[in-house]
């Protein structure tokens, strides 16, 4: 790691730092600061915006620890949420749990369905095991819908889940429900980042560089790959009931097929096997989807034959696109650009 | 028996569309080593193109499917250049990713720019030419289905058999550096199984379409085809034809036998995908796919 010029690790404890110099504790206090008090000065429209990249950022960290550190390819994130926002959903309104006490639960659930699913991993990887991973959300998805007791689901109508509580006080607000998902978001990122450095996470980095070579060092593959299928579903489990606390509803609707594609696709724009990437990727994608629905109604009024469809096919289009140039132009994501940004000032003005 | 007999015919014509979907796949995985997950997608927009041809051009039926594979030709080779080409040599995950980003984003967004993502229908396209054999009834889309898929098979059959492109696409399937130190150019090759799979598919499309009408659903067909892609075994054409008729016949008698018994059916939906996971977890190379050996 490059540090800014006078700046000399002297212990390991400042080695292993990951805020190492004063301006980066400026930095990151002034970015909570704005985070923390942006329901004061923005607007409705952002505060949705803003709620659903801490949502996706719990889930994309999810499938950053699963795909991009372990590299087990995953299009089934979307089926692991549906199960912890049914169980949130479920233990809320049907048991009576509290929603501080139904989280956790549907994390573990959702956990234990992706160790379940998980297990193929072990024999194969790749294209196969993204197989296994849409048929897992298809398999769920019809399990919630049709096939598990109407009383507890539902049925195909969804369940509805109960605003969380905390002393009395509901959060009912958006802006309320704001903090909680960006509370829950930070804690995400900060638990993903020490994951991630550990020897768990180095574990999973030798088992996606040559899953060989890693089990010859004596690293058991076993174990690990199920570990990393538990700890990216836990992530997904917790969005999925953030979600569906959020909507107010848990139901098969709110959690599309689609959304397994667009998590990949964040962490493609990001770049896989960063955490700075997962939550850039989040970022720049929900800012693609606002510019589509800014555009939308300009295209459709300039070109009437198209415009009722849009901004349906706009956003996929879009998102299509970006995906595209990014695989083609800069595998390795908006993290490494941003790389090269922080190089830059770490340098500057003398930098050459 | 009758009962049997007509969901065994109507299983093997869904089984041809599917073996059909997973030949495209196959060819594009033998020549270029790369896994398309968007060959549904290519299936939907062949369905897309049946209805504009035969409907709203109103061409009698060769022509239209003349014109669609005309159409689908040219789509294998833009997909092929622009998309692909960039990534020769790039891991797998990109690859994958690029199909998905290709299927799942540009051409349902296309179907859905062009013909607003509706439900089409084109039932009365076909000649009206039924069959009906003792008790069993056999449908002018099911004894269409199955000319032309015997004709597509029969014709790729001959391609990869006597065709100088053919051969050479075998021998780059075998061998890619042995193939192009023979003087063989690898990415014409790529383009050409690009330029097959899609004719398939848009073929494939045209038949579903014919049947039941074209909706940007249809593309789920894609993905139910790898339950025969998996069976058969990720790289083997005669596995995927064999395959194809098993999944088809196995889903409607899934559909006919075993829906009554689960509270709200839907069970054949799903079944192609059980199927997936049941293959991967005891055979991942399928029935009569190479067994891959790794080495550091």
């Amino acid at each position: 790691m490059s540090l800014a010029s006078r700046t000399f690790n002297q212990s390991y404890g400042q080695d292993m730092a990951i805020l190492r110099t004063k301006n980066q504790w400026v930095i990151l206090l002034a970015f909570l600061a704005f985070l923390f008090t942006c329901p004061l000065y923005v607007g409705n429209t952002w505060l949705t915006i803003l709620i659903m990249i801490g949502i996706s950022v719990v889930s994309v960290h999810g499938l950053n620890i699963l795909t991009g550190y372990c590299g087990q390819l995953s299009m089934g994130h979307a089926a692991f949420m549906v199960v912890g926002g049914y169980t949130s959903a479920i233990l809320c309104g049907k048991f009576g749990f509290s929603f501080w006490a139904a989280m956790p639960c549907a994390a573990l659930a959702a956990g234990l369905v992706g160790l379940i699913f998980g297990l193929p991993s072990l024999r194969i990887k790749g294209f196969y095991l993204i197989m296994a991973t849409i048929s897992a959300y298809f398999i769920i998805s019809w399990l919630f819908h049709f096939q598990l007791p109407v009383d507890l689901t539902g049925g195909i109508f969804g369940r509805a889940a109960p605003k969380p509580e905390i002393f009395g006080i509901v959060l009912q607000s958006k802006a309320s429900y704001y903090y909680l998902v960006m509370i829950i978001a930070c804690l995400a990122t900060v638990v993903t980042i020490n994951i991630v450095r550990s020897r768990v996470g180095r574990a999973f980095i030798a088992i996606r560089d040559n899953d060989l070579a890693a089990e010859v060092m004596g690293i058991n593959i076993w174990a690990y790959k199920l570990l990393a299928f538990f700890i990216g579903c836990v992530f997904a489990g917790v969005a999925g009931s953030l979600l569906a606390h959020y909507y107010g509803w848990a139901s098969i609707e709110a959690f599309p097929f689609m959304d397994s594609v667009w998590y990949l696709g964040m962490l493609i724009v990001g770049g896989m096997g960063s955490t700075t990437g997962a939550i850039l990727g989040v970022v720049a994608f929900r800012l693609l989807d606002y510019l589509v629905i800014i555009l939308a109604p300009i295209i459709a009024k300039d070109f009437p034959a198209i415009g009722p469809q849009a901004a349906a096919s706009l956003s996929l289009i879009l998102r299509g696109l970006v995906i595209i140039v990014f695989l083609i132009f800069e595998p390795r994501g908006l993290a490494h650009a941003w790389g090269f940004v922080k190089a830059y000032f770490r340098l500057w003005p003398f930098s050459h | 028996m009758t009962r049997l007999l007509q969901l065994g015919i109507t299983g093997v014509s869904l089984g041809v569309i599917y073996a059909l979907i997973a030949m495209g796949f196959v060819i594009i995985l033998k020549c270029s080593k790369a896994f398309n997950i968007a060959q549904g997608h290519i299936v939907m927009i062949g369905g897309y193109l049946g209805f504009t041809f035969l409907v709203t051009a109103g061409l009698p039926l060769w022509a239209a499917l003349l014109a669609a594979i005309a159409t689908a030709v040219i789509m294998g080779l833009l997909i092929e250049r622009f998309t692909l080409r960039p990534l020769v040599g790039q891991p797998i995950l990109a690859v994958v990713m690029m199909t998905i980003a290709l299927g799942f984003c540009i051409l349902e967004g296309l179907a859905i720019l062009i013909w607003g993502g509706e439900y089409k229908v084109y039932t009365g396209a076909l000649p009206a030419i039924s069959l009906t054999i003792g008790g069993i009834h056999i449908s002018s889309a099911t004894l269409f289905t199955l000319i032309l898929a015997v004709i597509v098979v029969a014709g790729l059959m001959l391609f990869f058999r006597y065709a100088k492109i053919g051969l050479a696409m075998r021998a780059t399937a075998e061998d890619e550096q042995v193939a192009q130190c023979a003087g063989i150019k690898v990415t014409t090759v790529y383009a050409i199984s690009w330029v097959i799979a899609c004719v398939t598919g848009v073929v494939a499309g045209i038949l579903v379409g014919a049947e039941g009408g074209v909706q940007t659903q249809m593309a789920n067909l894609g993905l139910k085809a790898f339950a025969v892609i998996l069976l058969g075994g990720v790289d083997s054409i005669g596995g995927a034809i064999l395959a194809g008729i098993i999944v088809g016949v196995a889903e409607t008698m899934a559909a006919g036998y075993l829906d009554p018994l689960t509270t709200h059916g839907g069970l054949a939906t799903i079944f192609p995908f059980i199927i997936i996971i049941i293959v991967l977890v005891i055979r991942p190379h399928g029935l009569f796919g190479t067994k891959h050996i790794e080495r550091i």
